[in-house]
């Protein structure tokens, strides 16, 4: 097996939004989310010595993250966990007084499924993206998930609009090949 | 009032962020009824939009990667 090499300075431009879109999923809120990604560069930078070259450094970088996440979680659990126990039927007095059958789970709602259908979808779509050429993947981005005008991009980057269409041609093209594999 | 494959599939991308014309979209229409290969490209198309609207996807600001990329440096 080839061994791979870590190549620190490139992480950002490579794995940031596909750090960043696994931390938003388990965290749901992107301030936290995006100290999460920066601690697990910092802490991956602080252990390349440890890296033994056996996972792909994307791996290794979301293997980091994971461990991130669970700490996030101990540490906030830990503040108010230990001061108190709460064991409450009913957190607001709004609905005091209902009983404990309204609050069980719908079986025929499938909100549960489609999120994490949802959240898979949303990681092998940025992998699609990941893959595509620097310029291509930049502007779908752009103007994708982040819907700025086409105008806007054009005077950001320096391109005229004809020229944005074919990148967004080749991206669109491309990503459909790319999810017609790993997602259908 | 006929188009190009290569016009329909250039109205068929914009359509995919509103920004065709509706005279465009007619036209596409029009092409589409003829043309099985961009039927096809636009169905594909299409979904992949709704993929793409189904994710919620995210990406950091350039501005919160250069900081990010800042940082990083200064630990090199």
């Amino acid at each position: 097996m080839a061994t791979h090499e870590l190549h620190p300075e490139t992480w950002v431009d490579q794995y940031a939004d596909y750090l960043f879109n696994y931390a938003v999923a388990r965290v749901s809120d992107a301030e936290i989310a995006k100290d999460l990604v920066q601690e697990t560069f910092f802490a991956g930078l602080n252990s390349a010595k440890n890296y033994k070259g056996d996972a792909a450094e994307r791996t290794w970088l979301i293997a980091i993250l994971k461990r991130k996440v669970i700490d996030h979680y101990r540490k906030i659990n830990s503040n108010k966990g230990k001061a108190e126990v709460r064991i409450n039927y009913n957190s607001d007095s709004e609905s005091e007084g209902d009983w404990l059958e309204e609050q069980v789970a719908d079986p025929f709602s499938k909100d549960g499924d489609n999120t994490i259908e949802n959240e898979e979808l949303g990681m092998a779509i940025q992998e699609c993206i990941s893959k595509l050429p620097q310029k291509q993947s930049v502007v779908f981005k752009m103007k994708t998930i982040q819907g700025m005008s086409t105008e806007d991009i054009c005077n950001e980057l320096g391109i005229n609009p004809s020229n944005l269409w074919v990148i967004i041609h080749r991206a669109r093209t491309a990503l459909m090949g790319c999810l017609n594999q790993n997602w259908f | 009032m006929k188009i190009s494959c290569e016009q329909a599939s250039h109205i068929c991308n914009k359509s995919q962020y509103k920004e065709a014309g509706f005279w465009e979209i007619f036209r596409l229409r029009l092409h589409i009824l003829t043309c099985k290969a961009c039927a096809s490209f636009t169905k594909k198309n299409t979904a992949l939009t709704s993929l793409c609207e189904r994710a919620g996807l995210n990406t950091l600001s350039e501005a919160d990667k250069e900081s990010m990329k800042k940082d990083l440096e200064q630990r090199f």
